[in-house]
């Protein structure tokens, strides 16, 4: 279980980027709710914490692929993978987030990016 | 309504397609596309896909086993509309008669008077144009590059990063000062010198000279650029040739209310050929932009579908973006009726930065550098307050 903020600070309509590797992203919707998927797109480089968030969904910043908070996947191209998500908990007010343990899809330049830095 | 025909199988097509079924449309649907390819992406033609980093596959626009129900007809060209039952005639000779029509034929690239039929001069506009452009840029050599606007500057980018020796040639005193704005357009065209890219700006091209192949540019002012490919960027211009006489109203493209209706009942516009009403601006504007050719058809379908009487949500503010020498550029909203611009965060000089645009203290747009965040709440703030007109204000 990974710590990530205090629940008092992420506002509803926010989002918080975990600096994992790869990062993840923790959403407080509108209505309430927490949620947490993988924070690169799976087009290109782009932080989906950066993205524009409406109801359960996130648009992403550069090219409006939207995904779903709950589920992962995407409505449309120009990405063509879902995200993964993972579980959000809150306790004592402190936000949490458990990373799923499936490898995470992502973008074509971001993976080579992760190979040639492991070199 | 039973058949509908969508003309132009792009991006602002296949939205259009995309939305009559998400709107229950359950009648025919035809869509007409003059390039034999599924649509494809355009964007990645100057960037990703033009450096060799992508394939053809990636830039498909449909998703894996989308299924649209349609009847595809790739490779035919529509050369004329009737107004009276709404029937699409075809350069075969078919037509296609239904009960709405979806114009979204989009844009083609402006051309040089004097360029055709000389070898390695190229305009960038289609899949098949950027196979061609990337064959020759694979020769290496010189590349002279006409006109300092996206196109421009993403080939040139591009190019560089392939290794070429390259010069763009702008005919204004700088480029993209138009979508811009002097000041920060000088900005963006400062990434050329930061790459040791020459930028000749305030000269026109007089010529191009060479046999078979183009072997250089001539300058207004008599100078030579020797040049073993050249590319064409000199913007577009609406594809409404074939709404000639039809009776459908052009100006820029195709005349559009504020959904996107036309001058004839059953029949809207989407994307890059169409001019929508913009009632902020109290004009009517084309809008070449990916987002906008994405986003209204849902608007354009809602209104066809409800015989125009369905009120959609007002679109949101254009916004593009634009990737050169690595950094991201990205734009939303007008430039042209701001009295000043504020760099809100960052630094110009850095090339990383977000500015804000402002009329009599209101927000009208925003750009930013290497600062998705920021600049994503601007522009989310730019469109809430296009929702909500001027509270408070006099
Ligand atoms: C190289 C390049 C890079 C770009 N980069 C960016 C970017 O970074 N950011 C951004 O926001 N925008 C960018 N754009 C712009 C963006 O791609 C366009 O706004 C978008 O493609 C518009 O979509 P559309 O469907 O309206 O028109 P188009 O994509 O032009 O499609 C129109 C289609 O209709 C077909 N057609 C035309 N006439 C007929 C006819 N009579 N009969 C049948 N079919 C017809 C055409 O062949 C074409 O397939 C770029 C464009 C290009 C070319
Ligand atoms: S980077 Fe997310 S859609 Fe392109």
């Amino acid at each position: 279980m990974i710590p990530v903020c205090r629940l008092a600070d992420l506002p509803r309509g926010e989002a918080f980027r975990l600096e994992t590797v790869p990062p993840v992203a923790v959403f407080h919707t509108d209505e309430g709710e927490l949620f947490a998927i993988d924070d690169t797109c799976t087009h290109q480089d782009a932080s989906l914490s950066d993205g524009w968030l409406e109801g359960c969904e996130v648009e992403c910043p550069l090219h409006a692929s939207k995904f779903d908070l709950r589920t992962g996947a995407v409505d449309a191209p120009p990405a063509r993978l879902p995200v993964r998500t993972h579980q959000v908990l809150v306790e004592d007010g402190m936000v949490y987030v458990l990373l799923c343990d499936t490898p995470p899809p992502l973008p074509p330049c971001a993976a080579a990016r992760v190979v040639g830095a492991a070199e | 309504m039973r058949a509908v025909t969508v003309v132009g199988a792009s991006l602002a097509g296949l939205s259009a397609a995309r939305a009559l079924r998400r709107q229950g449309y359950d009648g025919r649907l035809a869509i007409v596309g003059d390039e034999h390819h599924r649509p494809y992406d355009r964007p990645p033609l100057s960037k990703e896909f033009l450096a060799g980093e992508i394939s053809e596959a990636a830039l498909a626009l449909e998703a894996e086993g989308e299924e649209l129900r349609a009847d595809w007809l790739l490779g035919a060209t529509a050369v004329g509309l009737d107004r009276r039952d709404r029937s699409v005639r075809l350069a075969d000779g078919r037509t296609v008669r239904s009960d709405g029509v979806v114009i979204a034929t989009g844009a083609a690239a402006r051309t040089l008077p004097g360029a055709a039929g000389l070898a390695g001069v190229h305009v960038l506009r289609t899949l098949d144009d950027a196979r061609a452009l990337r064959q020759d840029l694979l020769l290496g050599g010189r590349l002279v590059v006409i006109g300092g606007g996206f196109i421009g500057a993403e080939v040139a980018a591009t190019a560089h990063g392939l290794g070429l020796d390259v010069t763009v040639v702008e005919a204004a005193p700088t480029p993209l000062a138009g979508p811009l704005g002097g000041t920060m357009a000088a900005a963006v065209a400062a990434l050329h010198a930061d790459h040791g890219v020459r930028l000749l700006c305030g000269v026109g091209v007089a010529a191009l000279s060479g046999g078979r192949r183009v072997d250089a540019v001539v300058l207004d002012d008599g100078r030579q650029l020797p040049a073993d490919t050249v590319v064409v960027g000199v913007g577009v211009r609406p594809r409404v040739e074939w709404l000639a006489g039809s009776g459908v109203a052009l100006r820029d493209g195709v005349e559009c209310d504020a959904k996107g209706g036309t001058s004839i009942p059953g029949v809207v516009a989407v994307g890059d050929c169409a001019a929508w009403y913009d009632p902020t601006a109290g004009a009517h504007r084309r809008v070449e932009h990916w987002t906008a050719a994405r986003e209204r058809p849902a608007t354009a379908v809602a209104a066809l579908l409800s015989g125009g009487l369905a009120t959609p949500e007002p679109p949101r503010p254009p916004y593009f973006w634009s990737d050169q020498y690595g950094v991201r550029i990205q734009f939303a909203g007008h430039a042209g009726g701001a009295d000043s611009v504020t760099v809100e965060e960052g630094d110009p000089a850095d090339r990383s930065f977000v500015a804000v645009y402002r009329c009599g203290g209101r927000p009208v747009a925003v750009l930013g550098m290497d600062r998705t965040r920021p600049f994503t709440r601007w522009r989310r703030q730019l469109a809430d307050s296009a929702a909500t007109p001027a509270a408070g204000a006099p």
